[in-house]
């Protein structure tokens, strides 16, 4: 175990970058994107079936096997608490019990923003019935405190909406809940490129999770390595501790005695 | 006759079947995937014993990618 590992509901990993699977224009690029990256976490999506259609079709779980990631499914496109219960009990038969799992209760198609109200109320059930719940929220400060009171082991704040790239659009909040909730805050959601990744790891948040900002860029597979280098920057430069910040009282960085002498008058 | 609703569309079989034979008129075998029977999961386990009835809601699934 590495002295600066994530640690979620008592596992380590080495990596803070946490990836999606959506999106991509094929499994090879998935599968490049998400080498790339360096995640060991990934979400995958629980969908119907097509029945009857191209049987040997190759399975997601087959290019991405749960021996090599710890797969994290989700319960995108469920907007009531009874349908993402439903579709994580689905995911823990279809991964054989594996029971880590991303939360989310979406509030409407447009804005694909949480609803919390049924978040909540999910969360309730699962804790109960011995998931390990990572919960996508909004960045209020309370709610990420109940969430982590109802016993999720990781919150994961937007950073801005699903899919929207537009980075961090309020760091203040995502400062008051990692002063609040002891478990890993993750920001989820939002991140555009890869300085946004860099900041929210600045600000001291414990990992960041991203799926558009790879899959939509012009390039994944290098925009995969990218965000790699800019969770890792941006973690370091959070151990390391940035300087203050100063509007004035300018600090030359070079010695002041010895200049030469000036050819200026006054 | 029973009427199976698998997915949302009805389905119709002309004799009582067991999951396991509805996962092979599916084309699922072998495949990975997991099977709710009116809300509540069926473990794999009990593919061939349970008996499925008229009038059953049945949802399918499978890992797609995701964010």
């Amino acid at each position: 175990m590495n002295h600066d590992d994530l640690i979620i509901a008592g596992k380590s990993y080495s990596s803070r970058l946490l990836v999606g699977t959506g999106k991509y224009k094929d499994f090879a690029e998935t599968q490049a994107a998400i080498e790339a990256s360096g995640a060991e976490i990934i979400t995958i999506a629980i969908r119907r079936s097509n029945i009857g259609q191209n049987p040997n079709e190759p399975n997601l779980l087959d290019i991405l096997p749960p021996s090599k990631y710890t797969l994290l499914p989700n319960t995108a496109g469920c907007y009531s608490a009874d349908d993402a219960v439903r579709t994580l009990r689905l995911a823990r038969e279809l991964l054989d019990g594996h029971s880590l799992v991303k939360l989310e209760v979406l509030g409407d198609p447009q804005s694909l923003y949480p609803n919390v109200v049924e978040t909540i109320a999910a969360a309730k059930i699962l804790v109960k019935d011995g998931f390990q719940v990572m919960v996508y929220t909004s960045d209020d400060p309370i709610i990420a405190k109940q969430l982590e009171d109802i016993g999720c082991v990781a919150i994961m704040p937007l950073a801005s909406l699903i899919g929207s790239g537009m980075g961090i659009l309020n760091p203040w909040n995502l400062q008051l809940i990692m002063e609040r909730v002891q478990v890993p805050v993750i920001v989820d959601a939002g991140v555009g490129t890869a300085s946004d990744a860099a900041i929210a790891m600045e600000l001291g948040c414990h990992g960041v999770l991203m799926n558009t900002a790879i899959a939509a860029a012009q390039k994944p597979v290098l925009m995969a390595s990218a965000m790699k280098m800019a969770v890792d920057a941006g973690r370091s430069a959070y151990l390391a501790g940035r300087m203050p910040r100063k509007l004035y009282s300018a600090s030359p960085s070079s010695p002041t005695a010895g200049v030469i002498a000036s050819t200026r008058n006054n | 006759m029973i009427a199976i609703s698998i997915n949302g569309t009805v389905h119709q079989f002309d004799h009582p079947i067991n999951v396991t034979a509805l996962i092979e008129h599916m084309q699922l075998s072998n495949k990975r995937i997991a099977l709710e029977r009116n809300g509540e999961i069926v473990p794999r386990g009990q593919f061939n014993t349970q008996m499925l009835t008229d009038g059953d809601k049945l949802e399918v699934v499978v890992a797609v990618g995701g964010g």
